[in-house]
């Protein structure tokens, strides 16, 4: 049954404008409430003003999005976390899934997780997180999310398609992200002209009550 | 198999959960996968599109299931490459489902039992609901005339068959009403464009954005299109796409470093809100002492540059190379002390001189400078001369109708033409200025010509006259202007609650938004997902035309009606329905249009395949448009349709309205594109003393306009909060996600602040849209045209809603 074969995504923070669409369509997809989002858009920025005398400003403004779902990681600190083994790694895709009927909703996969991907539903009492659309994989289609995308910033495949497709494609070791010697996700990115790398204190995240 | 893994696996639970480091790669457990979702394929696909006002008209593939929506996607394409690329929607479009579904949908025809803007309401029968209609519109008709009737100017909907159009129609045929000029969108930009190129629209159509390709330098100044012109396959792919590929220089000017920037641009220059016409004046003077100019283009396709070209009997200190340079003697480059300087420039904009003359020496070295101004910059209290002032920078280049160029008008998409809805004309030829229509209620009859730009009356010896009607009925249909994306909803709230003004209104929507509040009777329309047109791309869907077969899989909700039907049958009501429908049923008409669409797009398949294959696209049908090219090319034959034919710098036209029209005091109409410091702008010191914040609105990318602000979804995902400096946010001790009032004279707004780097300091931003909600006058919606004022424009009367001086404070 096993093949080995590990599904990731890719992100192209140079072409993602932070619109949200991806979100939003997966919400859709799923019917996810408010306060759940399987995929989340990161706001990284930073830079320095100083005032002149004469009314002139100066600065060194920067700022990019990280669209990130669940990296679907080759060490995921969730399923390592999960005391019941609701959280599990499919042997058929690399895809990491809950098992609801054996969560007991007590969150430490998501304490775990260095990207927020396990969203808990707390009216079920559950842990949610992005499935990686496989039944849409089933029907030879792409994930909600990289369909939806206007500006064509995500995609998603197996990793050697999608090394094979973007030779260029680095590890996402890029802030707001953590490291990805943590988790080993399977992410790769093309890194905006802004960016910054893992850990770095030029920025923030600018907009936490989004994601 | 998958119930032995199962238990495989909760043997193995002990390891995972008290060995930390447990082994969880791949080689783990294999697990029982959750339930899969029922197929698809049992689903119905309908295509149908989201009509909102961005000017995009994006497709959407709509899946149902017995009868109700189930979900919303929008690829159609197999390869996706550019060119024959999806036309993707944007967050909203896939919000639709939520939309149709909403707690806020209108379900019964309802009238008021409260005082009006209570917002208390009463179920009637549509019977009921009509006949009240019908006798209050004819009751008004009868006493005042049908110029007392106003059909306010409303963009909740951009279908072909079901429009503002169709309402137009409906009022043409009960004998006509009060009308309206300008939009809310660009009524200023409309006249400037109309002073210079002789013709509203040209500022509408510059270059495709295909013609970025052909560019070595493309200036934004306020031009936002990943946050206003996201979706589909428009203007924000096209030009991430050409960016990428063709890697032209990018420099883009705004108040807040957008999301059109984020590594796209290669120099962001922030800039205070309503000064730009300052920084062009700059260029202008650097280019002028410079020698930059293109002579030969000014003195050829151009009035009003310099001696060479002045109207008859108009001096050279009457030109705008004297106005620039300050100096009056021809010939003499020397400035004088109010001459346009860089260092004059940089203490009004914020931007250092330095990087002013940097500015103009790039721009001036491009080959093929293409320059496009935003919306934003016309709807400041000046935006008419901000605007002109923008358009300077192509015309004393000389860039204007060459490749790779554009001379600052939004860039023309593609388009298929495809019918609207007749409208017909109005027998009422008296109009006011859509942003003047507060003041029609309170006092209509005085409005004149000279002091707010009344038309359509009949004039006196001195060109002046009187409207001579109060607005005394009001129908609203598909439109939140009314209230809540008017300016001053205070004002506007007082206004309309007094019913011995406005005796009547009639709102016509699908969703209880704030304007709806303040009806008398309110009927509920369909939303698009529950109806069958055809639409096209509208205005602003990028390079890509498209016709979009709508259609539906669910029935009406509730006891919503069509808005045809809504409107037949106030017209039976009211005698005229053969005016109106003439003679045709709904489908009739739908077939007609369709028939017309088709004889304009002959490739357009028939209606049976568009109704399974939903879109019909092309890229670029009529070819990479290059502004006013046919005037480069001959400007003998294609004469501008201004007075002289030519480009008109300086306007003889405004120069007779400078004379003759009553301007409040500060106002500036002038012959030439002049600089205007006004009232709440940056030099507006006195009104600083109190209120010291810069406020300027932007175009979420959570709503268009109000549309779409009661969905939860997209309130989670694109915050609503008022923009501030960190330095600002420092100086009044406030952290981002703080609840803080934001308030002037005019009233006060509560919403989250979110302090940031990305906007200019001094300045604050806020997404326009919120639905005002107010508690002990608190308006609590977060709406920003509770701060806004109603005071006109000099010359188009038009929304300075970017204007604005404002303080913000804890709540």
């Amino acid at each position: 049954m096993s093949n080995n074969v590990q599904y990731g995504f890719y992100v192209d923070s140079s072409k993602c404008t932070g619109c949200k669409t991806c979100q939003v369509a997966c919400k859709d997809r799923k019917d996810l409430p408010v306060g759940i989002n399987w995929r989340r858009v990161y706001e990284y920025g930073g830079g320095l003003w100083t005032e002149n005398a004469d009314g002139t400003v100066n600065q060194n403004v920067f700022a990019y999005y990280s669209s990130i779902g669940c990296n679907h990681c080759s060490e995921p600190a969730c399923v390592k976390a999960c005391p019941t083994g609701a959280m599990h790694k499919r042997k058929q895709d690399g895809l990491v899934h809950v098992a609801s009927e054996l969560c007991i909703g007590c969150e430490s996969c998501a304490r775990a997780c260095p990207y927020d991907a396990p969203q808990i539903d707390r009216a079920r009492k559950v842990m949610t997180k992005c499935d990686g659309c496989y039944e849409r994989l089933a029907e030879g289609k792409n994930p909600t999310c990289v369909e939806s995308c206007p500006m064509r910033a995500i995609d998603f495949g197996t990793m050697d398609e999608l090394k094979e497709k973007y030779p260029d494609a680095v590890k996402p070791n890029f802030a707001p992200l953590p490291s990805s010697s943590i988790t080993s996700p399977n992410l790769l990115m093309k890194p905006n002209r802004h960016a910054r790398a893992s850990g770095s204190i030029d920025g923030v995240v600018l907009n936490h009550s989004e994601v | 198999m998958e119930r032995r893994s199962f238990l495989k696996m909760s043997a193995a639970m002990g390891c995972a959960a008290t060995v930390a480091g447990c082994n969880s790669s791949s080689s783990d457990v294999e697990v029982v996968p959750p339930a899969p979702l029922p197929p698809i394929t049992e689903e119905k696909l309908n295509w149908s599109a989201c009509l909102v006002n961005c000017g995009s008209n994006c497709p959407v593939k709509v899946f149902s299931r017995d009868g109700v929506i189930t979900r919303i996607e929008s690829q159609f394409t197999t390869d996706d490459e550019y060119g024959n690329h999806d036309v993707r929607a944007c967050l909203r479009g896939r919000a639709l489902r939520k939309r149709v579904y909403a707690p806020e949908r209108l379900k019964y025809p309802m009238k008021r039992v409260g005082p009006r803007g209570s917002g208390q309401f009463e179920r009637i029968s549509w019977d009921e609901a009509l006949n009240i209609v019908a006798e209050r519109l004819q009751g008004i008709i009868d006493q005042y005339g049908n110029e007392a009737i106003y059909n306010m100017l409303g963009t909740g909907t951009f279908g072909h068959f079901k429009n503002q159009e169709m309402v137009q129609r409906l009022m043409n045929a009960m004998g006509g009403n009060l009308g309206w000029y300008g939009v809310y969108s660009y009524a200023q930009l409309f006249e400037a464009s109309t002073y210079t190129f002789g013709n509203p629209y040209v500022g509408l159509q510059g270059s495709s954005v295909a013609e970025m390709q052909n560019s070595d330098l493309v200036l934004f100044v306020g031009f936002n299109p990943s946050e206003i012109r996201m979706s589909g396959s428009g203007m924000s792919y096209d030009f991430l796409h050409h960016k990428q590929k063709t890697n032209f220089k990018s420099i883009i000017i705004d108040p807040r470093y957008t999301d059109t920037a984020l590594g796209k641009e290669d120099q962001w220059v922030p800039i205070r809100p309503g000064t730009d016409a300052a920084l062009f004046e700059a260029l202008a003077f650097e280019w002028i002492t410079q020698g930059k100019v293109d002579q030969a283009f000014l003195d050829k396709y151009c009035v009003g540059y310099d001696e060479k070209t002045m109207p008859e009997g108009v001096g050279y200190e009457e030109s705008y190379k004297s106005y620039i340079l300050d100096n009056a003697t021809v010939g003499d480059l020397t400035p004088g002390v109010n001459a346009k300087t860089p260092a004059w420039a940089a203490g009004i904009t914020g931007i250092p001189e330095h990087t002013i003359i940097e500015l103009a020496r790039e721009i001036a070295a491009a080959k093929a400078p293409f320059i496009q101004l935003g919306l934003g910059l016309n709807r400041q209290a000046a935006g008419e001369n901000n605007m002109r002032a923008g358009y300077m920078l192509s015309i004393l280049l000389g860039k204007i109708g060459l490749p790779g160029t554009s001379n600052g008008g939004q860039c023309k998409g593609g388009f298929f033409v495809a019918p609207k809805s007749p409208v017909g004309p109005n027998p009422i030829t008296k109009q006011i200025s859509m942003f003047t229509y507060v003041q029609a209620v309170e006092d209509g009859k005085n409005m004149s010509v000279l002091k707010d730009g009344v038309r359509g009356v009949e004039l006196d010896e001195n060109g002046d006259g009187k409207l001579g009607t109060d607005i005394k009925a009001i129908v609203n249909w598909f439109s939140n202007s009314m209230v809540n994306q008017h300016s001053d909803v205070n004002r506007t709230r007082e206004v309309l609650k007094d019913e011995s003004k406005c005796e009547f209104i009639l709102v016509v929507d699908n969703v209880m938004t704030t304007s709806a509040t303040f009806a008398d009777i309110i009927l509920p329309d369909t939303t698009w997902l529950e109806d069958e047109e055809l639409v096209n791309q509208n205005n602003a869907g990028g390079d890509t035309a498209t016709l979009i077969q709508m259609s539906s899989g669910i029935e009406p909700l509730f006891e919503s009606r069509h808005n045809y039907e809504i409107c037949t049958e106030i017209a039976k009501k009211m005698g005229v329905e053969q005016e109106f429908t003439q003679g045709k049923t709904q489908q009739q008409w739908l077939d007609e249009m369709y028939a017309g669409a088709k004889a304009a797009n002959p490739g357009l398949p028939d209606k049976e395949v568009m109704l399974k294959q939903g879109i019909y696209r092309k890229y670029l049908p009529h070819g990479s448009h290059i502004a006013l090219k046919d005037f480069r090319d001959d400007p003998e034959t294609n004469r501008l349709y201004t007075p002289s034919g030519k480009l008109e710098i300086y306007s003889s036209r405004l120069a007779h309205k400078a004379r003759t029209w009553e301007l409040r005091e500060g106002d500036v109409i002038s012959a030439l594109p002049k600089y205007t410091p006004t009232w709440d702008g940056y030099e507006d010191s006195e009104t600083q003393e109190k209120y010291p914040l810069q406020l300027t609105c932007y175009h979420t990318k959570g709503r268009v306009h109000s549309s779409y602000h009661n969905i939860p979804w997209l309130r989670e995902v694109v915050q609503d909060a008022v923009w501030m400096n960190p330095l600002d946010a420092q100086a009044r001790n406030l952290k981002t996600g703080d609840l803080v009032h934001v308030f002037n004279d005019r009233g006060t707004l509560e919403v989250e602040v979110k302090v940031t780097p990305r906007i200019m300091i001094g300045v604050t931003a806020l997404g326009q849209g919120a639905w005002s909600k107010f508690e002990d006058g608190i308006d609590k919606g977060g709406n920003i045209n509770t701060i806004t004022s109603q005071r006109p424009t000099p010359l188009s009367k038009g929304n300075p809603q970017h204007t604005n001086l404002v303080e913000i404070r804890k709540a």
